[in-house]
């Protein structure tokens, strides 16, 4: 690590051990930063301003500049320092009114979101009669710099690392502005209360699914290649046992059988056969299965703790299995 | 935020780094001035093909090159003129390693301060407002570094409209600022020392070699009059006083400083009158005729002319008094006659050879001598500005072969030619005539109005002003080529009351602005009851200045915006709601017409049926077409205006 970088990132550790410190000592800073019921609206108690360091360096010119033009006695020169002095701290209402009087009203996950992976999460924003132009989002590593044309509501997408199952609050979002000139820069605090369901982490490579509901599905036996009911061709999802490999080899391409659509062979997808794997191992092959059985278009059942869901298949079927997967207690 | 710019932002950065140069081109070095402007055409063309950053192999000697080359040329790279070359030279290598939003920023940040520096060489209202719209253009540029802009057709003139929006919202503040940040009694460092005086009267005159000043039309001083004067525009202006002559230059010779300043009688009421100087970075304080009396900070020297204490090298306003009809002088002296009528030796032969027969031809009568030379001038001789050379006997090829000349050498002729005579005399440099400025009631007297003449002694008369000049025969006055613009356009009518006119503008801005000091900052504050304000005075007032204007600026900061005004059946509906919440209830702020209809219907009030139609005729208004007809919104207007008939 090269000495700056080092330096930097002490000043950064530091900077945010003085954060946590400021914000555990001083309610006023850490009030909104709690969840909080949309719409947000963002007025003058929760709009927060300081000079960006363009801005301390752009004050060191400007003092350097009035010290030269007042040494020599040169009164246009002061008065130039005096116009552009002004225009840079008139800017600072700017980019205040900037943020002033913007509402937040929604915000909602994109998508499906499985634990461990990237949520897109959008913030649905309400200019008012004002144009707002360089407006950035900012949740840890993910910024979204937009802009807000006065009366139209747009929205805004960050992309948010979810670790945990279940509902979960993004956490706070800073957003902020360096507008006009880039010398100070406004922010605030959205913490909206609203949760988004993440859904379990899919097994990445889960075991077949366990179509024998005798067996448990990890050593599942294969039946001869004549109880296949078609054939289809193959996915890269399929299980390489079902591939049927007397009918591959008259072709290019791979076939796969189809022996499970047989009707009354009911997929049981169950939790408490899943034995000697931990709570959450479990909820992982689950979530798997649930999805490996859609895209397989075979009906599954799913029983977890004291939750049966019927056999069936579709998206609702399947957004409901996996909702009771998400919402399991730890 | 450190991300590559854009086309659109790289352009803006060149033209606001083009803008900051400018103002320095005229007056940088040749070498640098082509290099300057060929290293930012270069880049922002490149650029735009697509080329990046140079490499610092390039950019690494031209550094070095530029700093070698500022010292060469000035000797250092501290001074107010080699830093200044320096900053430009630096802002345009800035340039070409400038890729990302963070370099712009420093660069312009910089561009700010190179023209800022412009104005410490020149502070004339029309630099200033150049400067100031060049200042414009970086702030536009700093805008435009901002990460997200709205689309729009334009998308540069929102930046510049943004930029003038920011610059015009910051005036008064400025204005405040100006006027009362406290300004240095003495300087902290160094003042411009560094520089060579401009163009200007000169302490020495060598025949010829005031051409330059003479074609010079920028101002020398203007002069304001307590009383009204007859002709102001013919009268002279006296700065110095010549003695010694080797042949080819006069110079002002050895004069003791503590002499007495020769002792004058006025004939007439004195005048009174107000000469501000432009810089002139020298010490005379050129005055009407004779001047009476010195004031402070300055010196009357002995042959009573104005001498200030420090070179002028802010534009200054003395308070003068001067006599236009006068005895000057009492008695010569013995070295002061000595001195008036030394002349080179071995040279001018056939000068000294006339002056020694007009003296035997009029003894003990100077003025017949004064209208032989004279007559002479007026018969013979030319007026031009582009006299032919003169050599080593520089007097007698001026009078007996060339016959061409101007100011200069009529004077040095006739000075060397009364001392041959036996009459003492000198030479005077100063100014004559200048433009009467009717509308501003002052008299504008530009550099090339200097002017030289001779002063005779005449025993019983004291020192007597002769202009050979003006001997010369009106017919023969003839323009040098370098001077033919004056009679061009310059005589165009239109033109010179233009240029007067401008000329009264710029005379307020130097009243106003360049000459604000710290002896008139004391005085800024006299309207708030503080006569002889202090710099705590001042400091205090400032503070409240700039408390008031950010109290200002926070209360508009912090209004809500309104319906646009032009709505006018949003102001209807808001008043209605208004009228109803009286005695009804309110609307909520999430709740539309309609749901508030139900709600004012199931309140008991009296009026509730007025109330509840006049909300359904603003949903049909508002709600069944895309504009509502003008006729029946101001129907609408009308009834919530008479809404409370029951009530």
């Amino acid at each position: 690590m090269s000495p700056v970088a080092s330096v930097m990132s002490h000043w950064q550790h530091w900077r945010q051990r003085a954060l946590e410190f400021a914000e555990q000592k001083l309610p006023a800073l850490t009030r909104l930063r709690r969840p909080e019921p949309l719409p947000i609206i963002l007025d003058r108690r929760r709009i927060y301003t300081l000079p960006t360091g363009f801005g301390v360096a752009f004050a060191l010119l400007l003092f350097v500049m009035l010290l030269g033009s007042l040494n020599y006695g040169n009164n246009a020169a002061i008065l130039l320092t005096c116009l552009l002095a002004a225009t840079a701290s008139g800017s600072l209402y700017f980019a205040f009114r900037n943020l002033a009087g913007l509402r937040v009203i929604g915000m909602r996950g994109i998508g499906e979101v499985h634990a461990g992976s990237t949520a897109t999460v959008e913030l649905r924003f309400t200019p008012g009669l004002r144009d707002r132009p360089s407006l950035g989002c900012r949740h840890d590593q993910s910024i979204a710099w937009f802009a807000l044309a006065s009366g139209h509501d747009d929205v805004v997408r960050l992309h948010v690392p979810a670790l945990v199952r279940g509902w979960w609050l993004p956490g706070r979002i800073v957003i902020a502005t360096n507008y006009p000139l880039g010398l100070f820069h406004a922010w605030s605090w959205l913490h909206p209360d609203r949760q988004i369901l993440v859904l379990p982490y899919a097994e990445a490579e889960p075991p077949a699914l366990p179509y024998d509901s005798s067996n448990n599905g990890d050593h599942a036996a294969n039946g001869s290649d004549e109880d296949y009911s078609g054939l289809r061709d193959y996915r890269p999802t399929d299980p390489p046992r079902r591939i049927a490999w007397k009918a591959s080899a008259h072709r290019d391409s791979l076939l796969n059988r189809e022996s499970e659509r047989r009707t009354g062979d009911a997929l049981v997808l169950d939790y408490s056969a899943l034995r000697g794997l931990d709570h959450e191992t479990r909820i992982s092959r689950l979530t798997a299965w649930v999805l490996a059985a859609e895209s397989n278009q075979s009906a599954y059942s799913l029983v977890i703790p004291d939750l049966r869901i019927e056999a069936a298949i579709g998206p609702e079927h399947r957004s409901a299995c996996l909702r009771a997967l998400a919402l399991l207690p730890p | 935020m450190t991300e590559q710019l854009s086309t659109r932002q790289f352009d803006l950065l060149g033209l606001a780094v083009g803008c900051a140069l400018l103002p320095h081109l005229q007056r940088l070095p040749g070498w640098l001035a082509v290099a300057l402007v060929i290293i930012v055409a270069v880049r922002v063309i490149l650029r735009r093909r697509g080329l990046g950053a140079a490499a610092r192999w390039i950019r690494l000697p031209l550094t070095i090159a530029l700093v070698a080359l500022t010292w060469h040329e000035y000797g250092n790279v501290f001074g107010r003129d080699a830093g200044a070359a320096l900053a430009t030279g630096l802002l345009a290598l800035k340039l070409i390693e400038t890729e990302k939003t963070r370099d712009a920023r420093v660069g312009l940040g910089f561009a700010a301060f190179v023209l800022m520096s412009a104005l410490l060489f020149d502070q004339g209202l029309t630099a200033t407002v150049l400067v100031s719209a060049a200042l414009i253009v970086v702030i536009a540029a700093l805008a435009a570094l901002q990460p997200a802009p709205l689309p729009a057709a334009r998308p540069n003139w929102v930046m510049f409209k943004l930029a003038l929006t920011l610059f015009a919202v910051g005036v008064p503040l400025a204005l405040a600022g100006f006027v009362l940040i406290p300004r240095l009694s003495s300087p902290l460092w160094g003042t411009p020392s560094d520089q060579s005086p401009r163009i200007g009267l000169n302490d020495e005159m060598k025949p010829g070699s005031m051409t330059d000043l003479l074609i010079d039309e920028s101002p020398a001083m203007r002069v304001v009059f307590d009383q009204p004067i007859a002709q102001p525009d013919r009268q002279f202006f006296r700065a110095v006083v010549l003695w010694d002559f080797d042949g080819t230059t006069w110079i002002r010779g050895r004069r003791a400083d503590y002499q007495q300043a020769e002792p004058v009688q006025a004939i007439v009421q004195p005048t009174h009158y107000t000469a501000t100087m432009e810089a002139s970075e020298r010490r005379w304080v050129p005055s009407l005729d004779v001047p009476l009396s010195a004031p402070d900070g300055t010196r009357l020297s002995s042959e009573r002319v104005i001498l200030a204490n420090d070179r002028i090298n802010q534009p200054r306003a003395f308070k003068l008094s001067s006599t236009l009809r006068y005895r000057l002088g009492e008695r010569l002296n013995v070295s002061d006659r000595a001195s008036a009528l030394a002349l080179p030796a071995q040279r001018n032969p056939r000068t000294l050879a006339l002056g020694h027969e007009w003296k035997q031809l009029f003894p003990d009568d100077p003025q017949s001598i004064v209208d032989a030379a004279l007559a002479m001038y007026y018969a013979r001789f030319t007026y031009t500005l582009a006299p032919p050379l003169l050599g080593i006997d520089s007097v007698d090829e001026f009078l007996f072969s060339t016959q061409a000349g101007y100011c200069e050498h009529y004077s040095s002729s006739f000075v060397v030619l009364m001392r041959a005579a036996g009459i003492p005399a000198r030479i005077v440099t100063g100014y004559q005539g200048g433009w009467w400025n009717q509308n501003g009631n002052y008299l504008l007297i530009r550099h090339s109005d200097a002017h030289a003449w001779a002063e005779i002694w005449i025993d019983g008369q004291g020192w007597v002003r002769v202009d050979p000049t003006a001997a010369v025969n009106p017919s023969r006055i003839v323009y040098g080529n370098n001077a033919s613009g004056q009679l061009s356009w310059f005589e165009n009518r239109w033109f010179r009351d233009a240029r007067n006119s401008m000329d009264g503008v710029n005379r307020l801005w130097t009243e106003a602005v360049v000459q604000f000091n710290a002896l008139r900052q004391k005085q800024a504050l006299t309207r708030f009851g503080i006569s002889d304000a202090s710099q705590r005075d001042l400091m205090t007032a400032l503070v409240i200045a700039v408390i008031v204007m950010l109290t200002l600026a926070t209360l508009w900061a912090l209004r809500q915006p309104k319906v646009r005004r032009s709505d006018a059946l949003e102001r209807a509906w808001i008043l209605l709601c208004k009228r109803i919440a009286r005695q009804g209830p309110a609307r909520r702020d999430n709740e539309g017409p309609r749901d508030y209809a139900e709600r004012v219907a199931s309140d008991s009030a009296a009026s509730t049926i007025e109330a509840v139609g006049l909300i359904e005729r603003y949903v049909a208004l508002r709600y069944s077409q895309p504009k509502a007809d003008s006729g029946a919104v101001a129907a609408f207007a009308g009834s919530v205006a008479k809404f409370p008939s029951s009530w």
